[in-house]
């Protein structure tokens, strides 16, 4: 690598400044007033805060319901990385084939990117509604079985979970299509030269060869899923059934902004933040290890 | 130097014009107003607005519609902490205890006594003002009020071969009526609700005469309040729509407004929603439908008026003291007869002053309207149907067949509305058979009584 020197001691200062501001101001004040926040119990209109210590941590980690919103977060997480990835992966890899139309499938594929969360969201609630659905609908003539998630919570953690992965699988999309591209053809010739199939090639060539765009997405979608579904879930379940979809981000925004406990949801959103960057160290800890770059 | 004077006095015009320009609008007093309706009823509160606009030099409201009821609030509060609040903000009845506790409120009874507003407080209807009142004095303008009421197709009766002028008033007879429609295979269920805890369990506690929390359900304390809702009567009512709930006499349509389409596709026959979808019905259901007051389990539960929702108009601290004459003004405005006559008739909220439903009724109104009869008569305590003397013929004295009670006032609760999500998230248990109507009920009192001690310790009053 080459190394630059810069004859001025403040440039690079001044150069990075800008960077370091945006983080400042935007990651590392809000942060700094969440955990101040969390030390405290305050009435909505303020005035009369008063400290209390870790009590709203207390609080939190000894109501079962705070738990339930923790593992309905993994599931979340786990379930939206796995089925937007892998579906990411297979259709990425079907895109890179040579076909008629290419450019046009491309684009079409990277569509559901440009779709808000919450908008996507509510194009799922009016194919998926049990009361004005499309799909439920038509699935009545087919089955006696009732889809209606605004009771069964397993089928409704199901549906954001496809909701939220579908918002995420355009960039997926782009991403592998983007590895796809940069697996030198000579070693696919070479491959199908010693004999291997489709499958053994995808296996032990692209799948090791992608292993650097995987992680990368593994991690990003794992934090959008922790963060950034909110749109979805709001707009889909509101959390419900009886708590089934509540993850942590909407749990935490429900009793700020709804319920308007400044101090749990203030200590909520440090335990998030925690656990995210826990969450991610654990990733670059070991699942690097198996990456080769 | 020619050049500078041009530019001078070009300047000096400019000035002047800017100047004189602004001199009408400065000489008007903005009020400024959150609120949170929507489509047609957003309309409406603008329609009023401009009215009062209008009709006074002085003042200028200014409304803005900040998203939902919870969004209106925190942006209210947010503004409040950057101390610059809005005049005035719509908070739903949800809200009240937040807002009696918070110290940034001006009690509308104050307002208008400071600025020797003129209002007739015993022109207003009790369970409507009883709901925002503290130690006898109103602090917040009722503004939309409904209460909920049975909706039912009268086709879907008719086709059944039942009585569309008879719908069922007991619990027993909703069961029959909707057996009845499903095996006639006039829909697939037989009834569904709106706002669920609201109408299924704050409501029907009321309308029994149950208390619904301790400490009259809240009125008369912060501290130490419970509820009351894992008792006999709760467990009864909560047991009974889950066993209906599986074979389709109830269908469970979610929270909120979202079970709507069930009733106006015509997939439920019978509903039970706010008195305020009147409107929305009117323009949007296909059939013939009609209203009827809430259906009841008849002895040994006493009977009481059903209570309201929606929301009132707060006035907030924090703003210059010349400018709350105008606030004063506008509130005056809203609750005079003429203004509560229209806001009725055109959204079907509640009108809450009696001159306004007298002229209502001397306008053979109710004649007209029967369906929205049904929420007055049961808020007040009147006969269910139209009594001969509404209907114009000769004047009977019309006997009230429930009163307000200790338990039918409303609830003030504080967090309540964690306490509603709480409930339903509870009823989802119940009804997705996950928990026996006891469990779920235990739970949900256990989860809100922690909910209102935290909000005691928090907002000692």
């Amino acid at each position: 690598m080459k190394r630059t020197v810069f004859r001025s001691r403040w440039l690079p200062y001044a150069l990075v400044l800008p960077q370091l501001l945006v983080t400042l101001v935007f990651f590392f004040w809000p942060a700094g007033k969440s955990v101040y926040l969390s030390l405290f119990k305050s009435p909505p209109f303020g005035g009369r805060d008063v400290f209390v210590g870790a009590e709203n941590f207390v609080q939190l980690l000894t109501t079962p319901e705070y738990y339930d919103s923790v593992i309905n977060s993994f599931v979340f997480a786990v379930g939206v990385t796995a089925l937007s990835v892998a579906a990411g992966l297979v259709v990425a890899t079907l895109a890179n084939q040579k076909v008629r139309g290419l450019v046009l499938y491309r684009t079409a594929l990277l569509w559901p990117y440009g779709i808000a969360p919450a908008v996507a969201g509510i194009i799922f609630l009016f194919i998926f509604h049990p009361a004005y659905g499309v799909l439920p609908y038509f699935l009545s003539m087919v089955t006696s079985y009732e889809f209606n998630w605004l009771l069964k919570g397993w089928i409704a953690m199901c549906l954001v979970i496809v909701a939220t992965a579908w918002t995420q699988l355009g960039y997926n999309i782009a991403f592998f299509l983007a590895g796809l591209q940069g697996i030198p053809d000579s070693v696919m010739e070479a491959a199908s030269v010693d004999g291997a199939g489709p499958l053994r090639k995808f296996a032990s060539i692209v799948v090791p060869l992608l292993s650097p765009v995987t992680f990368y997405l593994v991690v990003v979608n794992m934090v959008f899923a922790f963060f950034g579904a909110f749109g979805v879930i709001h707009a889909v379940t509101q959390g419900g059934p009886g708590g089934a979809t509540e993850i942590m981000v909407f749990k935490l925004w429900k009793d700020g902004f709804i319920g308007l406990n400044l101090g749990s949801s203030a200590a909520q959103s440090v335990i998030l933040m925690a656990v995210v960057i826990g969450l991610t160290m654990l990733q670059f800890r070991f699942a690097e290890k198996k990456v080769t770059y | 130097m020619r050049n500078a004077v041009t530019r001078w006095s070009a300047a000096l015009t400019l000035v002047a014009a800017l100047a004189g320009m602004p001199a009408e609008a400065l000489a008007r007093t903005d009020i400024h107003f959150w609120h949170a309706m929507t489509g047609q009823l957003g309309d409406a509160v603008e329609t009023l607005v401009k009215q009062f606009n209008e009709s006074q030099p002085d003042y200028e409201v200014k409304p803005l519609r900040k998203g939902t009821y919870a969004e209106a609030l925190t942006s209210a509060i947010a503004a409040y902490r950057q101390k610059n609040p809005p005049h005035l903000v719509q908070v739903f009845d949800v809200g009240t205890q937040t807002m009696l506790l918070s110290g940034a409120v001006y009690p509308v009874f104050d307002l208008m006594r400071d600025q020797e507003v003129r209002i007739d407080w015993n022109d207003f209807i009790k369970p409507v003002t009883g709901y925002y009142m503290k130690d006898g004095k109103l602090y917040s303008m009722p503004f939309n009020s409904s209460t909920p009421i049975l909706y039912y197709n009268k086709d879907a009766f008719k086709k059944a071969g039942l009585d569309p002028e008879k719908p069922p008033r007991t619990w027993k007879d909703v069961e029959a009526t909707a057996r009845k429609i499903i095996a006639a295979g006039e829909a697939k269920c037989g009834f569904s609700t709106g706002w669920p805890s609201w109408t299924m369990v704050e409501n029907m506690h009321a309308w029994h005469d149950q208390p619904f929390a301790t400490k009259r359900n809240g009125f008369d304390a912060v501290d130490g309040v419970e509820l009351l809702i894992n008792r006999e009567f709760g467990v009864k009512h909560v047991g009974a729509l889950a066993a209906w709930q599986k074979d389709n006499v109830y269908s469970y349509g979610g929270r909120q407004g979202t079970a709507d389409p069930k009733f106006v596709n015509g997939d439920c026959a019978m509903y039970i929603q706010s008195s305020a979808l009147i409107g929305g019905f009117t323009r949007s259901v296909k059939f013939d439908w009609g209203t009827a007051e809430l259906p009841h389990w008849g002895a040994p539960y006493g009977r009481a008026t059903s209570i309201i929702g929606g929301a009132t108009l707060w006035v907030m601290k924090g703003k210059p003291a010349a400018e709350y004459k105008g606030v004063a003004q506008f509130l005056k405005y809203l609750a005079e007869p003429n203004q509560q006559m229209w806001w009725h008739v055109n959204t079907g909220y509640l009108a809450i002053s009696t001159t306004a439903v007298k002229n209502l009724e001397q306008g053979y109104h109710f004649v007209r309207n029967p369906r929205q009869y049904t929420a007055f008569a049961q808020l007040t305590g009147l006969p269910p149907t139209l009594p001969v003397a509404m209907a114009g013929k000769k004047p009977a004295p019309v006997k009230p067949e429930r009163t307000a009670t200790v338990n039918s006032q409303g609830l003030r609760l504080g967090n309540f509305v964690q306490i509603r999500d709480v409930i339903e998230g509870e009823l989802e248990n119940v009804f997705a058979g996950k928990k026996t109507a006891q469990q779920g009920l235990d739970a949900a009192v256990a989860k809100s009584n922690a909910l209102l001690k935290e909000f005691a310790a928090v907002n000692k009053p």
